[in-house]
């Protein structure tokens, strides 16, 4: 059988972290294990268990283990596997984009906003196409927010407007031009067949032909959405799990500012 | 049955009472009108169904054009039983020749009303007798294998492909749970018609359509008989089509049926008097079929604070207990909703929702309240998940909740996977059997911590139920006193769709669905 816990084999590989060949860390340094779990859309016999294990060779892994196979219904075995991985990544050269504004409180946005604007700032914020969620909209805006969080309706200086859920683009954006928002803020959270990129696309379409993408901070939120994914898509930023309206306020306050020093 | 948490049934016997008030107060205004979805729900139970080459469907276009003359307010059934006695033709045959507009069928002259009447009641009755059979098939499926003993497994499949949905739900009963629901596409319930056929594209769950339950139905037939349980098949009325989706669950046998007024008003905004005039008759025939209706009381926690709201969910309990049984759905067929919503980081967190729980199983002992996971609090991280659902599923069986509405371990990243239902299978049959009785062998502390709690939800719910006595239910949602998400009486979506009831109004469904499905 492979390596792990109860492996006396002595340890043949270096242990020295290196940035430029980074693997994953299991109980030591650089033996690279992991662990994962999948579902082969055949029955649960001895010919299951050797095709989970060319699996996981074929994944880049090592010594796999298949350390448990179960039958969901005839012709379907779930698997968990260890393993150790061969690939590494060099993280000194790794680019990715980060959003670098300084997260203030509450109070701090509320003072930037008076010493810097001057005005209260108009923010719009919807669950946008045909997405029924709102948890995540709510968590930004709603005046008790979430986690401890408050939400930007209780922010002395913002003028928060949450239009809900299944919000239409089209609707979204004529009420953007309403209610002259500063800052549009779109919650996706269903995800499937990633129904939520081309919603996200085609409110910057709209956004474009109405002349309005560069009058707003166009800012998108939600779980499968990161930084990157969102400026890819034509956003201004993009905020994903585990940001709080002090998160996305911060950014928006510090992008206000510097849009209109200019 | 004696308190285990010392609840004060005087409290309980008040908020009842208001409760049955409010209920009385707007069925005063729902028996007053009725609306587009009702009349289709008619036209469908009188046997008109298929769509036209623009995939209309036809119960749409004939109720249109009755809607469009003016003649909403009479309702479907005086005009199409005058259009039998005039042409000698079917309800399908008529609904044909008015979507290629052969045939118009509000200038026709109009027949004796004793006579409509006669025709339309003799087509009716022969569709009430097919759902009474549905109702006996199932009763014999439940006495040939027996009913389950505990709490339901309830598991959601959501493809968006009925054919793929159809091999999940299969393993899922092969892994053991009792209940499938078939979640619908993401904004279906904000489509004032119900789509037609089998369908194998939908974003987030697949489209309700009658072929859809039927083609599950089937599927899940035969999964009963293969491991010797009934196993049960869930969907949802909730939305712009009540009673039609109601109506096509009681056509094809399903067992359980999300039916909710409030909820659509408060997460859908769909229009507080459109929705509450049909809930009434989409919950008359869930009733009369035999399907137990889920309602939606746990997603009142998804938005507001789940320790400081916990009392509006009791409230509403109470109401939509009220509302049911005037449209004639016994307690043994309310799945009165909540949910374990409470922050993983309160201290003690775990005796209120235990508290709460018991609370609701003492305070509607016949009903088979259906018990939400944790959603709201799950992160991503599926090992802390897995222990969350660990706890709801220690509730669940201590204080005897029926329908379980497993959790996920990866709640918040994807529908759920075929392992991950069956992780939670395992995980939920587990506790079940492992801490069977524990719930009998304990009493809680007369003065404790969890019997307090409960009192206080107690009280709060009795309290805000007498304020709603006062305002009025829709006044109330006006307010924004549910889930903190405010409503107007005539914002939304489907207003349009509501008339008043003229003299010679009638719906044959509702006077021969009065009299109960039992065999």
């Amino acid at each position: 059988m492979s390596s792990g816990l109860y492996s006396t084999k002595a340890r043949d590989f270096c242990q020295n972290l290196d940035l430029t060949k980074v693997k994953p860390y299991g109980d030591t340094m650089n033996d690279g294990k992991v662990q994962l779990s999948f579902t082969l859309p055949i029955a649960d016999d001895e010919r299951a268990i050797e095709a989970a294990r060319q699996l996981g060779i074929k994944m880049g892994l090592s010594d796999v283990l298949v350390a448990h196979h179960e039958a969901l219904d005839k012709e379907f075995t779930f698997f968990v596997v260890y393993g150790n991985m061969t690939h590494t990544v060099d993280v000194t050269t790794i680019k990715v984009s980060t959003i670098d504004s300084q997260v203030l409180d509450m109070h701090g946005v509320d003072d930037f906003i008076k010493q810097n604007i001057g005005r209260k700032l108009v923010v719009v914020g919807a669950s946008t196409g045909t997405d029924a969620h709102t948890v995540g909209i709510d968590a930004i805006m709603n005046m008790k927010g979430y986690a401890g969080h408050y939400g930007l309706e209780r922010y002395e200086m913002i003028e928060a407007y949450n239009l809900g859920s299944q919000v239409a683009n089209e609707e979204f954006v004529k009420k953007a031009a309403e209610l002259k928002a500063d800052v549009l803020l779109v919650s996706q959270t269903v995800t499937q067949k990633d129904v939520h990129v081309s919603n996200l696309v085609e409110l910057v379409e709209l956004l474009e032909a109405s002349r309005l993408r560069d009058k707003v901070i166009l800012v998108a939120g939600g779980p499968r959405i990161n930084n990157e994914l969102a400026k890819e898509l034509g956003y201004d930023a993009g905020f994903g799990p585990g940001k709080f309206a002090e998160h996305v306020a911060s950014f928006f306050i510090e992008e206000f500012v510097r849009r209109h020093k200019k | 049955m004696k308190s285990k948490l010392n609840l004060d049934f005087a409290a309980v016997e008040k908020a009842r009472q208001a409760a049955r008030a409010i209920a009385e107060d707007t069925q005063r205004f729902i028996l007053q009108h009725t609306s587009v979805t009702i009349e289709r729900t008619c036209a469908r139970l009188l046997g008109i169904d298929g769509v036209d080459a623009y995939e209309v469907p036809l119960p749409n276009l004939i109720v249109d054009s009755i809607k469009n003359a003016g003649g909403l307010g009479l309702g479907l059934s005086v005009y199409l039983g005058n259009a039998m006695l005039q042409t000698g033709k079917t309800p399908q045959q008529i609904a044909e020749a008015v979507a290629a507009g052969k045939l118009d069928i509000t200038k026709l002259k109009m027949a004796d009303l004793f006579e409509i009447r006669a025709k339309i009641d003799g087509i009716a009755r022969q569709t009430t007798a097919r759902i009474k059979a549905n109702r006996q098939q199932r009763e014999q499926y439940l006495g040939r294998f027996g009913d389950k003993q505990g709490p339901y497994i309830y598991v959601i499949v959501a493809t968006g492909n009925i054919y793929e949905d159809i091999i999940q739900a299969k393993a899922a009963a092969a892994q053991g749970a009792d209940v499938i629901a078939v979640i619908r596409t993401t904004g279906q319930s904000l489509l004032d018609f119900v789509p037609f056929g089998a369908t194998t594209e939908g974003f987030g769950g697949t489209y309700a359509t009658q072929e859809n339950f039927r083609l599950m139905r089937t599927a899940l037939d035969e999964a009963s008989e293969k491991h010797g349980r009934y196993i049960r098949l869930c969907n949802y009325c909730s939305g712009l089509c009540m009673p039609e989706i109601a109506a096509m669950g009681a056509l094809e046998r399903l067992d359980m049926m999300l039916n909710d007024a409030l909820y659509g008003i408060l997460f859908r905004d769909i229009n507080m008097q459109r929705t509450m005039i049909d809930q009434y008759f989409s919950r008359m025939i869930n009733g009369f079929a035999g399907v137990i209706i889920n309602t939606g009381e746990d997603n009142y926690l998804t938005t507001a604070d789940a320790v400081e709201e916990a009392h509006t969910v009791l409230a509403s309990q109470f109401i939509n207990e009220q509302f049911a049984l005037l449209s004639g759905v016994p307690e043994e067929q309310q799945g009165l909703g909540h949910a374990f919503e409470i922050t993983p980081d309160l201290k003690n967190g775990f005796l209120y929702e235990l508290a709460q729980a018991q609370m609701a199983r003492e305070i509607f002992p016949k009903a088979p309240l259906k018990y939400m996971p944790p959603t709201k609090f799950k992160t991503g991280n599926i090992f802390r998940g897995h222990i969350q659902d660990a706890l709801f599923n220690m509730v669940t069986i201590m204080t005897g909740q029926k329908v379980h509405l497993l959790g996920m371990l990866t709640e918040a990243i994807h529908t759920p996977l075929m392992s991950d239902r069956a992780l939670s299978i395992e995980n939920a049959r587990y506790i079940f059997n492992t801490m069977a009785d524990l719930g009998d062998e304990i009493e809680f502390k007369n003065d404790g911590i969890m019997a307090n709690r409960a009192n206080q939800v107690l009280r709060e719910a009795a309290a805000m139920l007498e304020t709603i006595r006062r305002d009025g239910l829709f006044k109330t949602l006006e307010m924004g006193r549910f889930a903190g998400v405010k409503r107007p009486l005539t914002g939304g979506k489907g207003l349009d769709g509501v008339a008043t009831k003229q003299d010679s109004y009638f719906n044959p469904f509702i006077e021969l669905m009065q009299q109960g499905g039992k065999a």
